[in-house]
C-alpha cells in the first residue's frame, strides 16, 4: 500500500502542488486525471526521485509504503523501494537489444578471476538467462517479437510494450509494488491501446498497486478502481469508477470556482463580423503539439480565446501562423494571402507573436530591457533608426526615451532599462515581452499562455492589460492559454481544440460540461 | 559484389584510405620487404596507443584528445627510469609502474573536467593537454635537476646543469620489450623483424578491450555513450564511469608512449608527446571508426592504413613532385583533414537527428 | 565599502586581477633591478598593435553564439596570399599593404563563405570543427608554397631553387611602415601610431557595425536563436555574416602583424595563431556568452604586455639564462591554455 500524506510542493515561489493525499492500496488500479499543469507530472517527480525536485528544494509532506516512510532521493532509490514508472518519453537505449534494455542495470551476470580481485562490476554478461526472462516478460506483455531485436528501429507503440515488459520482468525478480504509467496510451493505437490496458489489470491482479495517469477521460473510467482528480495543484476529489462519468470528471478537472477577475466584460453591441484573419487548412510540425487542419476566423476587434488540453494543438496554431515552426495551408491576412515559416514578413504586416516559452523565445535574458524591447523593431521595420554616411543603425537615444515610456506606462519595475531582463520577476519579464511587441505597433496580437509563472497578483494586471490594448487600443487579439477561467475572464469567444482539429466555438458564459466535453472532443450539442 | 558494394557505402573512409595506399605504394617503388619490415615495426609502436582511444568513444566522450598527458605520464617515467639506471625489461616495467600512478592523477583530473565541461568534452581535452604540456614543460625545463627535483645522469640534463635535454637517449630501455623475443623472416636480400611479444601484449590488450566491454561495466559504459540521461535515471553513476574510461584511457596511452619510446630508443622531450593524440586519432578515424563508434578492428585497420600512407608519402611527393617535402605536408594534412572531416560528418549527423 | 570592493572585484574579474597586480610587480621589479622600462613598455605597445586585429575577428563569432573561431588560419592564410603575392611583383610601402588587404580580403570573403557555410552545417561542434579545418587548410597551403612557381629570387630558396622560403623578409620600405606614420615618443615610450589607428578605426567599425540591423541580429542569434527566429532573423545567415567578417579580419590582421613584425612567416606558423588571440580575449573578459569590444582591447593590452615585459624580467630577476627554452614561452603555454579552459569548464558558461 502506498501512501501520499499532504504534500505540497513549490517552485520558486509558485505552489504547484497542495496538500495532496492519495492512497493506492495493493492489487488497485488508481487513476489520476488533471488538465495540464495540475500538478500530475510533479507528484510523480516526487516520487520517483527525479533530480529537478532536490534542485527546487525538495518537498513537504510524506510519502509511505506499507505504513513505513520513505524518502526518494534519486531514480535509482524509487527502483530500490519497489516503485517502477513507465514514462511518457520512452526510456530505452536505442543501440542495445530488447533484452539488454529490459535488464538494463539489472543484468545477470556470472563471476570470474577479475571480478573476484578487482571490482564486482568486472563480473561478465551472462545472456541466456536474461535472454530466458525477456522472453517471459515479453510473451507476457502480449509482444511476440524476438528478444534479441535491437530497438532503435522499432515502432513507437512497441517500444511502448518494451518498457512494460521491464516492469513486468521487475516484478518477477525484484520487490516491485507499484508502477505508475504516465499517459502511456498517448503514442499507441486504438487496439495497442486496449491491449496495454489489458495488461495492467493483469499485472493489478498480481498484487501490483498501480498509478494510471491519463487525460483520456473514457480509458481512465474504463480501467481503475478509483480516480483522483487534481486541478490547480490540489486534490479537487476522488471518485469510485463505476458511480461517476466523463462529464463529472471534465467538469471537475477544467471547473474553476477562482475569484472572478475584476474585468468589465467588453461592450457586445460592437459589431464584429469583419475577419481580419482567416486560417485555412493549417498544419503544424511542432513537437508535442498536433495541428491537423484547423480552420479559424479572427473578427477585427474581438479578444478570441483559443482552450484545449496540453498537447492537442493549441499552442501549435499560434506559433505556426508566427512562423516559428514549419506549417501548411493558407491563412489570409485582411484578405491577403500571409506566407507561412516566413516570420519577417509576419511582424512586417504588423502582427505580434507573445511566446508561451517567454523565457525561451520571448527574451534575450542576457541583454538589458533597451535591447529586449527595440531590437525587433529595428530589424523588421527600421524604428529607432539613424543615418550617417549611409549606414543605417540603432538610435540609442531614442530607443531609450521610448523605453522609459514604456517602463513607465507598463509599471515595469526595474532600476532602469539597462537591467539585464534575467534578474527580472516572471510578472516584469511577461511586460517587456509586451512592451515588445508594443513596439511593433501591432494591429493584431497573438498571446499564448501570457500569466504561466506568474503570481496571482501579476496574473490579473497582465489580464488587464490585454483587454485594454484591445479596448482602447482598437487591437484584436488571439489569446491561447490553458487556463480556462482566463479565457472565459476576457476573450469575446473561446474556440477549443481537439487532436488538432477546432470542436467548436464556444461563448464564455457556456456550462463548465460543454466546456469540458469539447476539450474531450465532443461537440456540444445544439438545443 | 554487392556485399562490397553495401560495405563500401556504409563506411566509405578506409577503402578510400586503401586506394590512396596502394596508388601511394605504386609510385614511390617502394621495395617490398623493406616496406613490411617498416610497417611491421609501425604496427607495433603505434596500436597499442590508438587502441587506448576506444574506451572513451564508447563511454560518449567522443576522440581523447587528452591521451597527450598519458603520453607525457608515460615519458616522465621513462625519463624517471634513466635517472635511476634501470636497464631493460625490469626497467620497462618501472617505468610502467611509475607512469600508473601519475597517469590515473592525469585521468582523473581531465575526467573531472570532462563531466564540468559535458558537450564539449573534445576541445576541453584538446586544450587540456596544451595547458598540462605547458606544466610539463616548467617542469622540465626549469625545475628538474635543480635543488627541488635533483637529478644526477649528465646526459638528461642540458650542460647547464639543470633542465632536460631536447633529445634523450633511452639507452638502458630501448627494445626491452622488442628484443625478448624476436622472430627474423628473410625476405629477398633482407630481413622482416617481427617482436613477438610486443605484438602478444597488442593482442592480449585488443582481447581486454573485447572482455571488457562484456562485463558489467562495458555494459553501463556502451548504455551512457548512447543515453546518458536514461542511464542515470536507471541508476547509472553517469559521471563515475565517464571518469574511470578516462583514467583506463590515459593510463593505457602511458604504456603506449612506453611501447612506442622503448621502440624508438630515444625521447625527444618536448615534442614526442605532443602529436601522439593527433596521429592516434587520425590513425582510428582512417580505420573507419567515428566519434560515436569505434572497435579493435577499427584502430589495427586504421594504424596499418595511416602509417602506409606515412611511409609512402615523402618518397611519392619526391617521384611525382621532385620534392619529398610534399609528400610530408601531404601527410600532415591528410592526418588534420581526415580530423577534421570526421568531425564535422559527427556534427552534421548529430544536428540531423536532433532536428528530425 | 567592503561591498563596494566586492563589486569592483566582481566587475574587473579575479583572472584580471591577478595578471594586472603580476605585471605592476614585475613593471615595480625591472624599476628595482634598473632595466629599460621605457624599452619594455614600447615593446609591449609594438605587440599590441600587431596582434589587436586578431582578437578582434573572435569578437563577432562570440557574440553569434559560434564560440572561439580556431579557425583564424582560414582568414591569415588569405592573408598571407596577398602579402606574398604582393612581394612576388615587388610592391613596396602603402602599394604593397593595400594590395596585400585587397587580395587578402577578397580570398577572405571566399574562403570565408565556406567556412561559414562549414560551420552552419556543424551547429554545435563549431569550435572542434574549425580547429581541425584551420589545420587542415594551414598543412594544405604548405604543399601550395612549395609548388607554386613564384619568380621572385628573394622569395625561394637559394639552393634547389624551388617552394618558398619558411620566413620572408620585407623590404625596408614595407616593414613597420604603418607603425612609423606619425609614431611619437610619449614619456620615452614609443607609439606606433598608424597601426593603432588602423586598429582604433576597426573597433569603430565594429562598434558601429554592432548597431546596425546585421550586427543587432547578429547579438540576437547568439543570444538566443529562437528569439531571433521569432524576430524574424535568419539565424543561419547572421552567423554567416559573422564568420565572414571574421575571416576577413583574421586575412587583414596578418597584414599588419606582418608589417609591424617586417617578417613573413610561411608553412606551419600560422597553425596555432588563433590561440593567443583567443587567450587575449578570455584575459580580457569574455565567456563563451558574453564578449564585448573592451574584453578585446583590455585583454590584447594585458597579455601583451604581460609577454613582453615578463622574458626579460625574469631573465634579469632570477638570472635564469635558458639555453633550451624560454620561460615566457612555456608562461605563455600555461596561461593562454589555461584561460582557454577556464572559459570552457566555467558552469553555465557565464
Amino acid at each position: 500500500m502506498i501512501e501520499f500524506k499532504n504534500i505540497t510542493k513549490e517552485y520558486y515561489g509558485n505552489t504547484v502542488l497542495k496538500d495532496v493525499s492519495l492512497v493506492v492500496k495493493k492489487g488497485e488500479i488508481h487513476g489520476v486525471v488533471g488538465e495540464n499543469g495540475a500538478g500530475k507530472t510533479t507528484l510523480m517527480n516526487i516520487l520517483f526521485g527525479m533530480p529537478v525536485i532536490q534542485e527546487t528544494g525538495g518537498y513537504e509532506g510524506e510519502m509511505l509504503i506499507d505504513g513505513k516512510k520513505i524518502n526518494v532521493k534519486s531514480p535509482k532509490g524509487a527502483m530500490d523501494l519497489g516503485i517502477g514508472m513507465i514514462h511518457q518519453e520512452f526510456m530505452l537505449i536505442p543501440g542495445f537489444n530488447i533484452t539488454e534494455n529490459v535488464k538494463l542495470n539489472r543484468e545477470i551476470t556470472h563471476p570470474n578471476l577479475l571480478s573476484r580481485t578487482v571490482s564486482q562490476k568486472m563480473e561478465t554478461l551472462n545472456i541466456p538467462p536474461m535472454r530466458k526472462d525477456t522472453r517471459e516478460a515479453l510473451k507476457e506483455a502480449g509482444l511476440g517479437i524476438d528478444e534479441l531485436l535491437p530497438v532503435i528501429g522499432l515502432p513507437v507503440g512497441y517500444k511502448q510494450f518494451i518498457e512494460v515488459a521491464r516492469e513486468i520482468d521487475k516484478a518477477g525478480t525484484d520487490n516491485l509494488k507499484l508502477l505508475v504509467f504516465d499517459e502511456p496510451t498517448a503514442v499507441l493505437t486504438e487496439s495497442e491501446a486496449e491491449k496495454l490496458l489489458d495488461i495492467i489489470r493483469l499485472l493489478a491482479q498480481k498484487g501490483l498497486a498501480i498509478l494510471f495517469i491519463s487525460h483520456r477521460l473514457d480509458e481512465v473510467i474504463k480501467v481503475s478502481n478509483r480516480v483522483t482528480i487534481l486541478r490547480d495543484g490540489e486534490k479537487i476529489g476522488e471518485k469510485d469508477s463505476k458511480e461517476t462519468n466523463i462529464m463529472e470528471l471534465a467538469e471537475l478537472m477544467v471547473g474553476r470556482k477562482l475569484k472572478k477577475l475584476e474585468i468589465g466584460f467588453k461592450d457586445k453591441s460592437a459589431p464584429m463580423n469583419q475577419s481580419v484573419l482567416k486560417i485555412r487548412n493549417l498544419e503544424v510540425d511542432m513537437p508535442g503539439e498536433l495541428v491537423k487542419g484547423i480552420d479559424l476566423d479572427v473578427k477585427k476587434g474581438e479578444i478570441l480565446g483559443i482552450g484545449g488540453l496540453a498537447g492537442h494543438g493549441k499552442i501549435g496554431i499560434t506559433n505556426g501562423v508566427a512562423g516559428l515552426f514549419p506549417a501548411r495551408g493558407e491563412v489570409f491576412y485582411n484578405d491577403i494571402p500571409l506566407p507561412l515559416n516566413n516570420p519577417f514578413t509576419f511582424l512586417q504586416r504588423k502582427i505580434a507573436f507573445l511566446s508561451e516559452d517567454r523565457r525561451g523565445v520571448g527574451l534575450l535574458l542576457m541583454e538589458s530591457i533597451d535591447t529586449n524591447i527595440g531590437l525587433t523593431a529595428f530589424y523588421v521595420n527600421s524604428r529607432f533608426s539613424r543615418t550617417h554616411l549611409g549606414i543605417k543603425y540603432l538610435n540609442a537615444r531614442e530607443l531609450r526615451n521610448w523605453s522609459l515610456k514604456m517602463i513607465n506606462e507598463l509599471d515595469i519595475r526595474c532600476v532602469g532599462p539597462h537591467q539585464v531582463v534575467m534578474s527580472l520577476s516572471g510578472g516584469n519579464q511577461q511586460k517587456i515581452c509586451i512592451a515588445r511587441a508594443l513596439t511593433m505597433e501591432p494591429e493584431l496580437l497573438f498571446v499564448s499562455e501570457p500569466t504561466r509563472g506568474i503570481d496571482v497578483g501579476a496574473k490579473q494586471k497582465i489580464l488587464e492589460l490585454i483587454v485594454k490594448l484591445n479596448k482602447d487600443m482598437g487591437m484584436t487579439v488571439v489569446l491561447t492559454s490553458s487556463e480556462l477561467q482566463e479565457l472565459r475572464t476576457i476573450s469575446d469567444r473561446i474556440a477549443i481544440v481537439h487532436h488538432g482539429k477546432i470542436v467548436d466555438i464556444l461563448e464564455p458564459d457556456t456550462s463548465d460540461v460543454d466546456f469540458g466535453l469539447a476539450m474531450a472532443g465532443i461537440r456540444r450539442v445544439e438545443q | 559484389m554487392k556485399k562490397l558494394t553495401s560495405l563500401f557505402l556504409s563506411n566509405p573512409v578506409p577503402f578510400i584510405f586503401a586506394f590512396l595506399c596502394i596508388v601511394g605504394l605504386w609510385i614511390a617503388k617502394i621495395p617490398l620487404p623493406v616496406f613490411i619490415n617498416d610497417m611491421v615495426t609501425r604496427m607495433s609502436r603505434n596500436s597499442f596507443l590508438t587502441l587506448s582511444l576506444i574506451i572513451p568513444i564508447v563511454v560518449g566522450l567522443g576522440l581523447n584528445f587528452a591521451i597527450v598527458t598519458g603520453a607525457m605520464a608515460g615519458q616522465i617515467a621513462a625519463i624517471v627510469v634513466m635517472e635511476l639506471g634501470l636497464k631493460g625489461l625490469p626497467g620497462f616495467i618501472v617505468a610502467c609502474v611509475i607512469a600508473i600512478p601519475l597517469a590515473l592523477f592525469f585521468g582523473f583530473s581531465v575526467g573531472k573536467l570532462f563531466n564540468i565541461a559535458k558537450g564539449k568534452e573534445m576541445v576541453t581535452g584538446f586544450i587540456a593537454s596544451f595547458f598540462a604540456n605547458g606544466f610539463y614543460q616548467l617542469v622540465f625545463l626549469f625545475i628538474i635537476g635543480t635543488s627541488i627535483i635533483p637529478f644526477k645522469n649528465t646526459t638528461i640534463l642540458l650542460p647547464q646543469g639543470w633542465g632536460v635535454r631536447s633529445m634523450v637517449d633511452l639507452i638502458n630501455i630501448q627494445y626491452a620489450l622488442d628484443s625478448i623475443f624476436r622472430i627474423k623472416i628473410p625476405f629477398g636480400r633482407f630481413f622482416i623483424n617481427i617482436p613477438v611479444i610486443t605484438f602478444l601484449v597488442i593482442a592480449g590488450l585488443c582481447v581486454a578491450i573485447n572482455f571488457f566491454l562484456k562485463t558489467k561495466m562495458g555494459q553501463e559504459f556502451k548504455a551512457i555513450g548512447q543515453e546518458p540521461h536514461v542511464s542515470h535515471i536507471y541508476g547509472i553513476n553517469v559521471d563515475r564511469n565517464r571518469i574511470i574510461a578516462t583514467m583506463i584511457s590515459i593510463v593505457l596511452a602511458s604504456f603506449g608512449q612506453l611501447i612506442f619510446l622503448q621502440n624508438l630508443g630515444t625521447v625527444n622531450t618536448y615534442a614526442s608527446h605532443e602529436q601522439v593524440a593527433l596521429f592516434a586519432i587520425a590513425a582510428l578515424l582512417v580505420g573507419g571508426a567515428t566519434v560515436k563508434k569505434a572497435t579493435v578492428f577499427n584502430a589495427l585497420l586504421g594504424v596499418l592504413l595511416f602509417h602506409t600512407l606515412f611511409v609512402v608519402s615523402p618518397q611519392a611527393g619526391q617521384k611525382l613532385f621532385g620534392q619529398p617535402q610534399v609528400g610530408e605536408y601531404f601527410r600532415v594534412f591528410i592526418a588534420y583533414g581526415v580530423v577534421a572531416l570526421t568531425l564535422a560528418l559527427h556534427a552534421m549527423k548529430a544536428k540531423y537527428s536532433s532536428s528530425s | 565599502m567592503k561591498e563596494q570592493i566586492r563589486s569592483l572585484v566582481k566587475t574587473v574579474g579575479i583572472p584580471r586581477l591577478i595578471i594586472l597586480s603580476f605585471l605592476l610587480l614585475l613593471l615595480v621589479l625591472a624599476l628595482v633591478t634598473g632595466m629599460d622600462v621605457k624599452r619594455l613598455l614600447t615593446d609591449s605597445m609594438v605587440r599590441v598593435g600587431r596582434n589587436g586585429l586578431f582578437v578582434l575577428a573572435l569578437l563577432l563569432p562570440l557574440k553569434a553564439g559560434l564560440g572561439l573561431n580556431f579557425g583564424l588560419p582560414v582568414g591569415i592564410i588569405c592573408g598571407l596570399i596577398g602579402l606574398v603575392l604582393g612581394l612576388e611583383w615587388r610592391l613596396t610601402g602603402l602599394n604593397y599593404i593595400l594590395f596585400a588587404s585587397v587580395v587578402g580580403t577578397g580570398l577572405a570573403v571566399i574562403a570565408g563563405y565556406f567556412y561559414g557555410v562549414l560551420l552552419n552545417k556543424t551547429k554545435g561542434q563549431e569550435m572542434m570543427v574549425g580547429t581541425y579545418t584551420g589545420f587542415a587548410m594551414v598543412s594544405l597551403m604548405c604543399i601550395f608554397w612549395l609548388l607554386i612557381p613564384f619568380k621572385n629570387y628573394a622569395l625561394i630558396w637559394a639552393i634547389g631553387g624551388k617552394g618558398l622560403r619558411t620566413t620572408l623578409v620585407l623590404p625596408a620600405q614595407t616593414a613597420q611602415f604603418l607603425d612609423n606614420i606619425l609614431s611619437f615618443k610619449l614619456v620615452g615610450v614609443g607609439i606606433p601610431t598608424g597601426t593603432f589607428l588602423i586598429f582604433a578605426i576597426f573597433c569603430l567599425f565594429i562598434y558601429v557595425f554592432l548597431r546596425t540591423k546585421v550586427g543587432l541580429s547578429i547579438i540576437a542569434v547568439g543570444a538566443n536563436p529562437l528569439f531571433a527566429l521569432a524576430s524574424g532573423i535568419k539565424e543561419n545567415k547572421a552567423r554567416m555574416q559573422a564568420t565572414l567578417l571574421s575571416t576577413v579580419l583574421a586575412a587583414l590582421g596578418i597584414v599588419i602583424f606582418a608589417q609591424s613584425f617586417g617578417f613573413i612567416q610561411l608553412y606551419l606558423a600560422p597553425l596555432m595563431m588563433a590561440f593567443p588571440a583567443i587567450a587575449c580575449i578570455l584575459i580580457g573578459g569574455a565567456t563563451l556568452r558574453k564578449a564585448s569590444l573592451i574584453h578585446v582591447i583590455i585583454g590584447t593590452i594585458l597579455f601583451h604586455t604581460l609577454l613582453t615585459i615578463t622574458l626579460p624580467v625574469v631573465t634579469q630577476a632570477v638570472a635564469i639564462t635558458g639555453e633550451a627554452g624560454d620561460i615566457t614561452e612555456v608562461l605563455r603555454v600555461i596561461i593562454s591554455h589555461g584561460m582557454i579552459l577556464y572559459a570552457l569548464t566555467r558552469k553555465g558558461g557565464d
